[in-house]
Parts: C-alpha cells; sequence; structure tokens
C-alpha cells in the first residue's frame, strides 16, 4: 500500500515539474472516474459487507473440514467465488486449516476462486464491461481454479 | 433521466432508513454488516485514491500508439508477459483491475490482453504472492502461478475470438 503511494507521488512529482497543465488534467480525469465509479463501489461494499456476514469463516472452515475431499472442493470453490475477503485474511486461515490436515487441493480451490472469480464484484465489473463478459469470465476461471485444484491434489499425492 | 435518479434516491434512502430501524433496534446481523460494510469502504478508499491518479497521469502522458504498439492487435506474445508484469505490480485485487483494464483498452489494447491483466491482477500480485508462499509454502503458490497463468492466458485469447466473431464492443464511456 505504501509504495503505491509513493509511486503515485512520485508520478504526480514529475509530472508536475514536466508539463503543469497535464498534470492538472490528470487530476481532473482522475477526480472524475472516480466520482463516476462511486455509486458501484457502494453497492459493491454492501454485497460484500452482506456476503461476509452471511458467510463467516468459522462456516467456511466448518464445511471444508467436515466433508469428503470431492464435497469439499466443490463447497471450497463455489465459497471462494462469492466471498471477497483480503490476502491477508484468507492466507493464515489456511494456512491453520493445512496444520489441521485439511488437503492442498482443497484449499488451492479455495484461495484462487477467491482471486479470480468475484460475485460481490459483478456490478463493478459488469459496469466496465459489460454483463455478457463479466459471466464468461467468472465462469471461466472457476474453471481453471478447478484445475489449477486437482493438479495441485495430484502434485501433492493427495489424488492417487 | 433525472426520473429514475430520484427513484435511486428514494430506493437508496429507503434501505438506509431500514437499516438504521434494524441497528437501532439491536440488530446483531445489521451491527456485522454496518461493521463489515466500514471495513471494506475504508480498505478502498484508501487504495483507489492513488490508483485513480495514476490512471490519470496514464491518460494524459501515454500516448496510444505507445499502447496500441506494445498491447495492441499485432503485439506479440511480450504483450502477455507485460500484461502480467503490469498485474504482478498492483495491490488491491480485482476491483482495481477492472478500471485499470478499461484504462487500457480504451487506449488500444487488445480484449485478449486486458482479460490476461484482469486474470493476472487475481492471481500473480506480488505482495499477495510472497505472503500466500509464506503460509502455504513456496511449492504450492509455484504450481499455481505455473498451471494458472497459462490457462488464463489460453482462455483470455479464445475470448477475444468469439467476442469479436460476435461484434463485441466495450461501454468506452463506462465511466464518463
Amino acid at each position: 500500500m505504501l509504495y503505491l503511494y509513493l509511486f503515485s507521488a512520485a508520478g504526480v512529482i514529475v509530472s508536475t515539474i514536466v508539463n503543469r497543465e497535464k498534470t492538472s488534467a490528470a487530476f481532473k480525469i482522475a477526480f472524475l472516474k472516480f466520482y463516476h465509479l462511486l455509486p458501484v463501489l457502494l453497492i459493491t461494499a454492501i454485497i460484500v459487507s452482506v456476503m461476509l456476514y452471511a458467510i463467516p469463516d468459522e462456516l467456511i472452515q466448518h464445511y471444508i473440514v467436515h466433508n469428503n475431499k470431492f464435497t469439499a472442493l466443490l463447497i471450497a470453490s463455489v465459497m471462494g467465488s462469492v466471498t471477497l475477503m483480503p490476502g491477508f485474511i484468507a492466507f493464515p486461515m489456511c494456512g491453520a486449516l493445512l496444520t489441521k490436515g485439511v488437503p492442498y487441493m482443497i484449499l488451492s480451490a479455495f484461495t484462487t476462486t477467491l482471486m479470480m472469480v468475484g460475485i460481490a464484484t459483478y456490478p463493478l465489473e459488469k459496469k466496465y464491461f459489460g454483463a455478457k463478459v463479466t459471466i464468461i469470465r467468472n465462469v471461466a476461471s472457476f474453471f481453471i481454479a478447478l484445475i489449477v485444484a486437482v493438479i495441485t491434489g495430484i502434485f501433492f499425492g493427495e489424488l492417487f | 433521466m433525472s426520473k429514475k435518479r430520484i427513484l435511486k434516491a428514494s430506493a437508496a434512502l429507503l434501505l438506509l432508513s431500514v437499516y438504521v430501524f434494524f441497528l437501532k433496534a439491536g440488530s446483531l446481523p445489521a451491527k456485522g454488516i454496518g461493521e463489515n460494510f466500514l471495513t471494506f469502504a475504508i480498505y478502498m478508499l484508501r487504495i483507489l485514491p492513488p490508483v485513480f491518479i495514476l490512471i490519470g497521469l496514464f491518460d494524459v502522458w501515454v500516448k496510444e500508439e505507445t499502447v496500441e504498439k506494445h498491447l495492441g492487435r499485432n503485439s506479440g506474445i511480450a504483450a502477455y508477459l507485460w500484461a502480467t508484469l503490469l498485474a504482478s505490480a498492483m495491490a488491491g485485487g480485482l476491483f482495481v483491475a477492472f478500471p485499470v483494464a478499461h484504462s487500457l483498452y480504451r487506449k488500444g489494447a487488445r480484449l485478449s490482453v486486458i482479460f490476461t491483466y484482469i486474470g493476472a491482477a487475481g492471481i500473480c500480485r506480488i505482495p499477495m504472492t510472497t505472503f500466500e508462499a509464506y503460509f502455504m509454502g513456496i511449492q504450492f503458490t509455484l504450481i499455481r502461478l505455473m498451471v494458472s497463468m497459462p490457462l488464463v492466458i489460453i482462455v483470455s485469447i479464445v475470448m477475444e475470438r468469439y467476442l469479436q466473431k460476435t461484434g463485441y464492443t466495450m461501454n468506452l464511456l463506462a465511466d464518463k
């Protein structure tokens, strides 16, 4: 996060030195784009907060631990798709589940869908790319995550 | 337009008052959801302003020919590498990747490169990957990256072909 701020501050400083008018134009563009995005961001934040409440970490852990491999694989990937959890919460949780004996395969399905499939960000993605692309991209990503999970399972000897 | 706006505003107001009612009534879900909302909203508000300033700078400084040449229709395999590297250096997640991808597209990047960028922004971000490797082991992370990135690129290319065949055009004014 810090380097993001440093990087954009450096960009602004260099840009101002080279051309003041262009820099203020850049700020105007930045502000307008952000402003027009605000309603969708608000909706996204509402969806995320309701989903995080409806599907707490303990519930995810419960379903992943107390099921056979294949059911758990499916549940993990569906839960990864519907929730939106920052990495600093998800990975420590998965690390803890790993020590509890949950297979790598299932954790892979969960983390990969978490990162690639975004049901909660659907309004945002749709605004930019349209419903069709959003649906295709998310469905494709879901299957990519499943393939990654199965190959992870094969590699760690959890399948055969 | 204005009628639609009034309708939207009153719907938002209604939702808000229902929420406040439940919160005042001491409802636990209302409290939990409110806390989640604040956490996530603050997270987004911290990360997005510098991202949008970078998008603004990109808009005024980077020439269309440059993007077109490296990420456009006639760019080679290197374009996918560029998209992946660009995404790796990002913070945030999908919600940051969408506006950036949209700007790239407007400057002439091809669709498959855009989709690769979005996919990579999900799975390759360096800050997140190092964190993952720490908790899950480097092997886990490496398999995930080596299997998913080629798949993402293949799917991106297939998606581009399909969308071009069906005459898809992105809404260029989505953020105007």
